[in-house]
Parts: C-alpha cells; structure tokens; sequence
C-alpha cells in the first residue's frame, strides 16, 4: 500500500463560519495503481489533493505515505516529502519561465540536495520523449510540450506517486488524449498515478474511481449510456 | 551548485527588467559614488594638510596675538606683539636658535609697465631657513641689510614671471608704493598651498616694511626655531610666561598671544579635516539608506509578482529558507551590482573634480567599505521581502493570478 488514508476530516473557518471541506474521507492506493479522483466543483477534491500532496495538513485522521505517517509534519517536513516522494502535474504547467525545461526538470533534485540532479533530469526528459527540446525555454514549447515537461519534472525523484490535477485541462483533444497516454505508460512501467479531475471522460482512462461528493466519498451518480471502457473490454473487443 | 543557479536566476531577473532594476538600484548607486568621492576628498584633504606642514620645516613655534573675545564671542584680533618682545626672547629663552619677527601686508609691486598685487612679507633672514625657502638665484638680504632698513627684496618664482617673464630679476628695480626695491633674489619654487601660493610673494627686511611700507609698530607673527633636540613644549611654556610678563599680564587674566608649535597646528588641521571628512560620509550614508529603502520597495513588489512562482517552487519542495535565501540573493545582486556601478563612478568622478586644489585620493578601503556596505544594505533592506516570501503558503500562492 501506497497510500493509506484513515478518517480524513478538513475543516477550515471562513469568515466565521466553519466549512467542512473533507468529512472522514478513508481509502487505500496500491503500488502501481492509476486512480482517478472525481468530483465536482467545491466536492473537496482540491482539498484532498493538497493533503495527499503534503501541501496541507488533515484538521484530524491520518495519512500514511510510503509507509510514513505525514499527518502532522512541519512545514519544513512537508516541503522535504514534496522533493522527495511526490511529483506534481498541475493544469496550467506551471513551468518556472525564465529557465530551460531541463532546468526546471532538475529543480526538485536540487532542492533535495541532490549532486546528481542534471543527470537525473535528462533521463526524466527523454522518458517523456523531449530530448531535443530540453535546452528551450517553456515559452519556446507548445502546450502539450509543457506539460511533458511537467511530467518529466514530476519523475525526476522517482516518487512515490504522481498526482496530476487535471493535467489536459489547458490542452486540445488531441494533445490532451497524447498527454493521457503517456500518463497511461507510465502507469504499465510500474508508477502510481493519481489523477484529479471533474471530466468522466478522463477519469475514465483509470482502473479505479474515488468519487467525492460533499466531502465524502459516494458513489457516482448515473452517467450517460456509454459505459466506460475499461482496458479489459477493449482487449475483449479487440479480439472479437 | 542550487547557489550558482539562484545567482544566475537572480542576474536574469535584474535584466530582465532593466529599467526597474536601475531606479532601485539608483539610491545605492549614488550613495556608494558619494561615500567614495567624499572619502576621497577627505582623504586627499588629509594627505594635502600633511603635505604642507611637512613644507614649513620642523621646530618651529609661532607666536601670533590671541583673538580677543567677550563672553566667548571673538570680535577680532588683539595688536600687542612687538620686535622688543622678539628681542626679549632671544636673551631670555633657552634652547632656541633664532627668532623671526613678521609682518605682512598686500601690495602692487610695479616694474616699468606690469605690475601685480601680490603679498609682501616683512620678514629676518632667518625666516628662510627656518621655513625652508631655498633661494634660487641671486640671495637673501643680510642682518646688516635689515638693521639699516635696507630696500632690497627677494621674489617668489610666480611673482617674478608676472614682472619680469624671462628676463633675470636680479639686479633690477621695483616699485612698491613709489618706492624703489633693488630685487636681490628669486626664491625656488614650492608648489602652490591652496589658500597660500609661497611663490607669489616679495620677501623683504621687517624693518624695512613696518617702517617704509606699513607704518606699523606691531608685529603680525613671531617665529621661533629650536635647537634640535630642545623640548618644544617647555619652550614653548617659556615663550608664554615671558610674553604675559612682556605684556603686563597679571594673575589669571587670558594669555594675549597664542604660542603654537607646528605639531599642534598639525593637529588642529587635521581634526578638522576628520570631522569634514565624518560629516561627509554621514551625508553619504544617509544616501545609502535610502537606496535601501529603494531596494525593499522594488523587492517587495518582486514578490508579489513572483507569489506564483514561490508557490511552484515550494510545491516542488522548496522550503523556507530556500525562498528566503534565494530572494536575499536576489537583493545583495541587486545592491552588489549598484554598488560596483557606484565605486566606478566615485572613481571617475573623483578624477575629474578638484575642490580648492585638494586632489582627491581614492583608497583601496574606501572602495572595500562602500562594497561591503552596499552589500550588507542589500542583506538588511531585502530581509523584510525576503521574509515575506518564505512564509508563503503554497497552495495560497498556487491559486494567485
């Protein structure tokens, strides 16, 4: 197990009156796993990506991350998990913009205190198959080669997971179907994805849903007819 | 390795926004220029000071009337030395090798048809040795010349050029206030004090000018040489103590002549000079703080713009201080670089002025201090935003626009 979160509760005071943004939210994600979470707006699902990032800490419950409990580290604690066992994809790439895609690649090494982060940083680029780019500043790149870099920034860690908050969001079909299939790569070589988004579409490129509603984990509301395809119906279909 | 790339972000940054980056770093420019140039003109002011009394020769004390004052105001200066006081000293003082009387006063000096206004100086031959004036050509005039109130006179190099051009001076005439003065001498050059040109000047016997010229009993100034080895400062108490007697001075009434030897003068000058120089550099500093103040400012909307940024970085895993110490950079960079910008332009402008002849000395510290100060500016007046930075909450800082 991955990920283990037990009876996370998030509750933070506006204005004076107290908003649950996450109610006991408990499951578990396996090494390996591609998940998607799914929920709609003001669901917690943002709320719930930043606890599971170590962006934030869970007003109550606990979560263990590669066998640690981060539940109620320091700040400074947090900010060491993040550079070593997480790796972020975010919708608009933030990509720094005055440094080279290699440069930005390398930065959560760096700030590791890695000695070797170069080199870990072009074999993360050439994995997601921008080795000729990778000395071009972001705004040289088109989108979908953005978020490439992105993902290679995410990898260069070897994380424990990478957790994308709705990574084709800012893209076109087509590059954003690219985008999921290298997603969906990374996945068979063995790295453990979460996937945050709103569209069913998306999270239909995953084995497995966790659904949020309120601040809880329910179930799904009935979708249109076209069910989703799972990978095993595809082969299925294929070999009709 | 982090550190060289912060450094280059931080460089990218400064030209990235060129102009914004120059109004910052003005402050720290200015003020690094000025401390430099106002260093270097004391310094140069201090180096002048020390020059000139090395110029005047060694034991010598000078007597001059004090300046009278009522109630600490001074209104003017008392007239009560005289050659008899002179002629007291000589018998009465031990360890002295000779005693010059003084006067002095500005005249035309005419010969044919040029003349100038120039200093002349009533003076005993011994006032050339004992201020260390080589003659040039001719000589200097004799007791026997001064005891018969001879009209002979030595002239400063200056002086002679604007009588006489090439032409050799000595042997010739000229005229001070009608009167006829055989020139017997050039004196050497010696270089141009600032307030004083000791080659624009005719040297003549006092006798002679307080007689001739003036029309005076008193005298302006008595100079003393001591023997080598003599303690000035008992000399000196002895010069006092025979002038209050000379002068009928009784008890504990104020002296009425003020006996300075050349070390104390020195020291006078030179406090001054200090304080000038502190004055300046406070003067300076108040620029500098301001530069400060200019580089937080600039900072501190850096940040601002850059709250995305910081966000991106700390979700990577950047932690506190790794914000705060990469905006710190940023901050010495920018008053680094202000500050070298600064030195040159103390330097360049420290060549070109001049100010009453006081040539400006530009010191390897001054320019160590102002870089230093610059830099530490940078490190205290970008804290603050620096702070403000690191205490950033990410996903705060994610969500900004």
């Amino acid at each position: 197990m991955i990920i283990k979160a037990e009876n996370l509760v998030k509750t933070y005071q506006l204005g004076g009156q107290t908003v649950h943004a996450l109610d006991d939210v408990s499951f578990t994600v396996d090494n390996g796993e591609m998940i998607a979470i799914r929920g709609p707006s003001g669901s917690g699902k943002s709320t719930l990506m930043n606890i599971l990032g170590c962006l934030d800490r869970p007003t109550s419950g606990s979560y263990v991350l590669a066998g640690e409990d981060v539940s109620r580290l320091s700040n400074n604690n947090l900010a060491e998990i993040r550079s070593r066992r997480i790796g972020f994809v975010f919708q608009n790439f933030n990509l720094l913009p005055r440094i080279t895609a290699l440069e930005n690649v390398e930065l959560p090494l760096r700030y590791a205190g890695r000695h070797d982060a170069r080199h870990h940083a072009k074999e993360a680029v050439q994995l997601v198959g921008l080795a000729d780019r990778m000395h071009h500043k972001p705004n040289e790149l088109s989108g979908g080669q953005r978020q490439r870099v992105a993902i290679a920034r995410a990898l260069v860690n070897d994380p424990a997971m990478v957790l994308a908050d709705e990574p084709t969001g800012a893209l076109d079909s087509k590059t954003g179907e690219e985008i999921l299939a290298l997603f969906k790569d990374l996945n068979r070589q063995g790295r453990t994805i979460l996937l945050v988004t709103h569209d069913a579409a998306v999270a239909a490129h995953c084995r497995r849903e966790i659904y949020l509603h309120d601040g809880k984990i329910t179930v799904p509301p009935t979708e249109t007819p076209g069910h989703r395809i799972t990978e095993t119906d595809a082969d299925e279909l294929l070999t009709i | 390795m982090l550190f060289w790339m912060i450094v280059k972000v931080a460089f990218e940054s400064l030209i990235a926004n060129k102009m914004r980056s120059i109004l910052a770093m003005l402050g720290i420019i200015i003020g690094v220029a000025a401390v430099i140039a106002m260093l270097a003109i004391g310094s140069g002011a201090q180096k002048r000071v020390l020059d000139q009394f090395n110029a005047m020769g060694t034991n010598l004390i000078m007597v001059t009337p004090a300046q009278m004052g009522v109630g600490g105001v001074i209104v003017g200066t008392r007239v009560n030395l005289k050659v008899k006081d002179a002629m007291a000293m000589v018998h009465k003082v031990d360890g002295i090798k000779n005693v010059s009387p003084l006067v002095n006063t500005k005249l035309q000096v005419k010969y044919f048809n040029q003349n100038t206004l120039t200093t002349i100086q009533g003076v005993a031959p011994t006032y050339f040795t004992s201020r260390n004036f080589l003659i040039g050509h001719g000589r200097i005039f004799r007791d026997s010349e001064s005891d018969r109130f001879a009209r002979v006179a030595v002239l400063g190099s200056v002086t002679a050029d604007n009588l006489f051009g090439v032409a050799d001076p000595v042997g010739q005439t000229v005229q001070i206030r009608g009167i006829s003065f055989l020139v017997i001498g050039v004196l050497q050059s010696k270089g141009d004090q600032g307030w004083f040109n000791p080659d624009d000047q005719v040297l003549v016997p006092y006798t002679t000018c307080m007689r001739t010229l003036m029309g005076t009993i008193n005298l302006g100034e008595i100079d003393v040489e001591a023997q080598d080895g003599q303690d000035i400062y008992k000399i000196q108490d002895q010069i006092q103590a025979l002038m209050r007697r000379q002068h009928h001075l009784l008890g504990d009434a104020p002296d009425d002549t003020n006996v300075r030897n050349q070390a104390e003068m020195l020291k006078r000058a030179a406090d001054f000079v200090m304080t000038f120089k502190v004055l300046l550099s406070c003067v300076a500093a108040i620029s500098l703080a301001v530069g400060g103040i200019g580089i937080m400012n600039i900072m501190l909307v850096t940040v601002t713009e850059r709250t995305r940024e910081i966000g991106i970085r700390k979700a990577i895993g950047a932690r506190d201080t790794d914000i705060l110490s990469q905006f710190l950079y940023e901050a010495v960079v920018m008053s680094g670089v202000g500050g070298a910008i600064g030195v040159l332009l103390g330097c360049g402008a420290s060549k070109l002025i001049t100010v009453y002849e006081i040539v400006p000395v530009v010191t390897i510290f001054s320019i160590v201090l102002s870089i230093t100060v610059a830099g530490g500016v940078g490190i205290f007046f970008g804290f603050y935003p620096a702070w403000r930075a690191s205490k950033l909450d990410p996903i705060e800082a994610l969500r900004y626009e």
